[in-house]
């Protein structure tokens, strides 16, 4: 129960920043929405063209997935903020709050524009006939008449707007935007389900509170209360005030910005750069959960200045190479490139691994008397293969599929976590697996050889954006990290992080593995 | 005064609705269009405030062309009592009945003092229904704050289109009546729509008798009744006598031996 409580602590310990840029977000995107949306409205009623035209882009925008949404705005915004940088010499931040208000804004459209239509569609021919017969003017029948009377249509698509951004804000945190889905990302990611639980718990609270205010302050307009409105008023100038309060002082000065990927390791590693950072007196903060493309265009533009990733994630996707000359060409190969092309500075290899690697049941290994992924081929097409996301697209994937001539009877697709319980339990017999992931020691799998080298290699580097590449103090206060974590070690890191029992946070892994790190002789 | 010259209206492609019309209406005059449902009555009261625009002919008020006249400022100027009275139910009675002189920008006291003499002029109380919403007064009060709402800027001329037709019986009497009296009082110059004969009788000093988009005759009730035109007039002027007279032969049979 102690495991809880303390991640219930460290919950309890992020909500002012996380509610904070939630709220800010969200409402931003609510009122943006508004903003465009009753004015689309309104022009659209004497257009019947512009209506089709914003209700059915409203409607398509519907449609799109909400993350896809979200992290199609990353590389848009940033080849924009290209433009306007080659043009008007200014460019602006791609990364976290831009991206996911646009998105975010355009979520919101089409239940405002869909009710405000349908509000003022629905007055009384009576009333409007009546308005035109004593001579009000067009805008005095919009001002006067139609939109008081469609107010309650209007007031309860903005309610469902609401509830939408305010629920669809917590993707945006692949996208950079620190928001509550902060929690339920690492939550998942590292089996915390605490931090899940008050993810979703403290989202759905804020939209109830909000809805409610709604309501209030349409009530109060309806029945010309007074004190309705101002209660409802006060209670969102509250709710916007203590939100933005917190955030402010952080504006002001541009700390270091450590990204991470979203899985525990990355978690870990980033808190345990941010801890050696701070030591050494700067500011630093953490940018979690972002997207494995987007961390890399992040560090290129400037707007992350630290993070860690692996050589052959570099190799395959940046570079584009699918040679494999051996580990130490690829870590050579790869920071040349790196600081030739992004400016950016490899600082080093930590000194683990974290590849790509297939694993099994021990048991059900034996019995098919596998050992490396060349024994596997005999045996493949009677075989169920699970993945993450990821691998059944990539190119490391064909690579092996080519070395091997691997065909599955099956190929299935899980979240992490539940990528290992698939292969325990026996739904699938091999899954794709990462090296350092301490499940597989958890499980007790084993891994399966690679004798023809089709996988590249994966050591993790610590690379320094192009704005820090010279700054001797941060790479001194890094510096330590290069060769001081061996692959036992993270793999036991890791599985501290998602066991069931007695599990600890990212944070107080990254502590004692900084411990370790300073305690080592030079 | 009102002058209708040559009036006529058509739609695409159908026989016109209103068909060289001429007609004039003196200034304090109560004059009543009456005729079956599609004979053109209320298209020809909608091309007097521009609701509608003529296809032909011209609406002359105190000789000037309404052609020239910005619609909708013409009709600020001009009362309009509708069949579906059309109160906007979001504002309060005060406020219906001082929409125009809000939308002619009057300052609140002006209008405030001025919904208390409209409310009191069509028998309504206003420390009783000032603030009251239009869901919560009856019909006929509905009209009434229906005529307020028509003579609050003070206008020389009121169009009614089927004012009390939707209204019971009862109240439907008192409004007319009370009507006429503020018909005379203000010196108003009145344009009533109605297919009721009766209350066009009662009311009106004189009464136009349209057909087919066509003026069949127009006259004082007593010169319709003792010369009519035609057979058409002769039976519509007709109705409410041969009504009586069916209800007092119903009274004598069915009355006490």
């Amino acid at each position: 129960m102690s495991g809880s409580g303390a991640a219930f602590d460290a919950a309890l310990a992020n909500l002012p920043d996380y509610l904070g840029w939630h709220v800010v977000l969200s409402v931003a995107a609510i009122l943006i929405g508004i903003a465009v949306s009753i004015p689309i409205a309104i022009g659209s009623l004497r257009s019947p063209v512009l209506r089709g035209t914003a209700l059915g882009l409203a409607s398509v925008i519907q449609t799109i997935p909400s993350l896809a949404l979200l992290a199609l705005f990353y590389p848009l915004l940033l080849a924009l903020s290209g433009f306007t940088h080659a043009i008007f010499g200014f460019g602006f931040g791609a990364l976290g709050f831009l991206p996911a208000l646009a998105a975010l804004s355009l979520y919101s459209m089409l239940p405002i524009l869909r009710n405000t239509i349908a509000g003022i569609e629905a007055v009384d021919p009576a009333a409007r006939r009546a308005a035109v017969g004593i001579g009000m003017s067009n805008g005095q029948l919009l001002r006067l008449v139609e939109l008081p009377l469609a107010t309650p249509i209007i007031i309860a698509g903005i309610r469902t707007a609401a509830a939408w951004v305010i629920g669809t804000a917590t993707l945006s945190t692949p996208v950079g935007q620190t928001s509550l889905g902060n929690y339920i990302f690492a939550g998942l990611q590292t089996e915390n389900w605490v931090f899940v639980l008050f993810g979703c718990v403290a989202a759905a609270t804020l939209a109830l509170v909000i809805d409610r205010l709604i309501a209030l302050a349409e009530s109060g307009a309806a029945r010309r209360s007074r004190p309705r409105l101002i209660g409802a008023a006060a209670g969102l100038a509250i709710i916007v005030g203590a939100s933005v309060f917190p955030l402010f002082g952080k504006v002001a000065a541009r700390p270091i910005v450590i990204g991470t990927k979203s899985f525990e390791e990355q978690y870990i590693l980033g808190a345990l750069i941010q801890q050696r950072l701070r030591d050494a007196g700067f500011d630093a903060v953490r940018r979690d959960g972002l997207g494995s493309t987007v961390i890399f265009d992040a560090l290129s533009s400037g707007e992350i200045d630290v993070y860690v990733d692996y050589s052959g994630t570099v190799w395959a996707d940046d570079m584009k190479r699918q040679d494999i000359p051996g580990r130490r060409a690829v870590l050579d190969e790869m920071s040349r490139w790196l600081n030739r092309t992004r400016g950016i500075y490899c600082l080093g290899s930590l000194g683990f691994e974290n590849s790509y690697a297939f694993a099994m049941r021990h048991d059900r290994a034996d019995a098919l008397g596998i050992r490396s992924l060349a024994d596997l081929s005999r045996v493949a097409p009677q075989l169920r293969i699970g993945g993450d996301y990821e691998i059944f697209s990539r190119p490391e994937w064909r690579a092996v599929r080519r070395a091997y001539g691997l065909t599955f009877a099956v190929e299935r697709q899980y979240q992490a976590n539940f990528l290992y319980r698939a292969v325990v339990s026996g739904d699938v017999d091999v899954i794709s697996a990462f090296s350092s992931d301490g499940r597989i020691r958890q499980y007790g799998l084993k891994l399966l050889s690679d004798p023809k080298a089709a996988l590249p290699p994966y050591d993790a580097v610590l690379l320094i954006s192009k704005a820090h590449a010279s700054d001797a103090a941060l790479l001194s206060a890094l510096k330590p990290l290069v060769g001081a974590i061996d692959l036992g070690t993270m793999q036991r890191a890791n599985l501290m992080v998602d066991r069931a029992t007695d599990k600890r946070t990212p944070e107080a892994v990254a502590q004692t593995l900084n411990a370790g790190v300073s305690a080592r002789p030079r | 005064m009102i002058e209708l010259r040559n009036l006529t209206k058509t739609y695409d492609g159908r026989s016109a609705a209103v068909d060289r019309l001429n007609l004039t209406v003196a200034t304090g005059e109560f004059l009543a269009l009456v005729g079956p449902s599609g004979c053109g009555k209320t298209t020809t009261l909608s091309m007097i405030n521009r609701l509608e625009d003529p296809s032909d002919g011209a609406v002359l008020i105190d000789g000037s062309d309404t052609r020239e006249r910005d619609p909708v400022e013409l009709r600020r100027r001009i009362g309009f009592v509708f069949q579906d009275i059309g109160l906007f139910p979001h504002m309060t009675v005060a406020e219906n009945a001082g929409v125009v002189l809000r939308i002619l920008r009057a300052t609140p006291d002006t209008i405030d003092s001025r919904v208390n003499e409209l409310l009191a002029l069509v028998r309504l109380s206003p420390d009783v229904y000032r603030n009251r919403f239009p869901a919560e007064i009856s019909g006929g009060q509905r009209q009434r704050v229906g005529v307020a709402r028509a003579l609050a800027a003070s206008p020389a001329i009121v169009l009614m289109d089927e004012p009390f037709g939707a209204i019971d019986p009862l109240a439907r009497d008192h409004l007319a009546s009370d009507y006429r009296q503020i018909h005379n009082s203000l010196k108003l110059t009145t344009v009533l729509v109605t297919h009721d004969m009766t209350e066009a009788i009662l009311l009106a000093d004189r009464i136009a008798v349209m057909r087919e988009g066509r003026l069949a005759q127009v006259g004082s009730p007593h010169e319709l009744f003792s010369a009519p035109a035609d057979d058409f007039v002769r039976a519509i002027i007709d109705t409410p006598r041969r009504r009586a007279a069916a209800l007092a032969a119903m009274m004598t049979q069915a009355g006490p031996q």
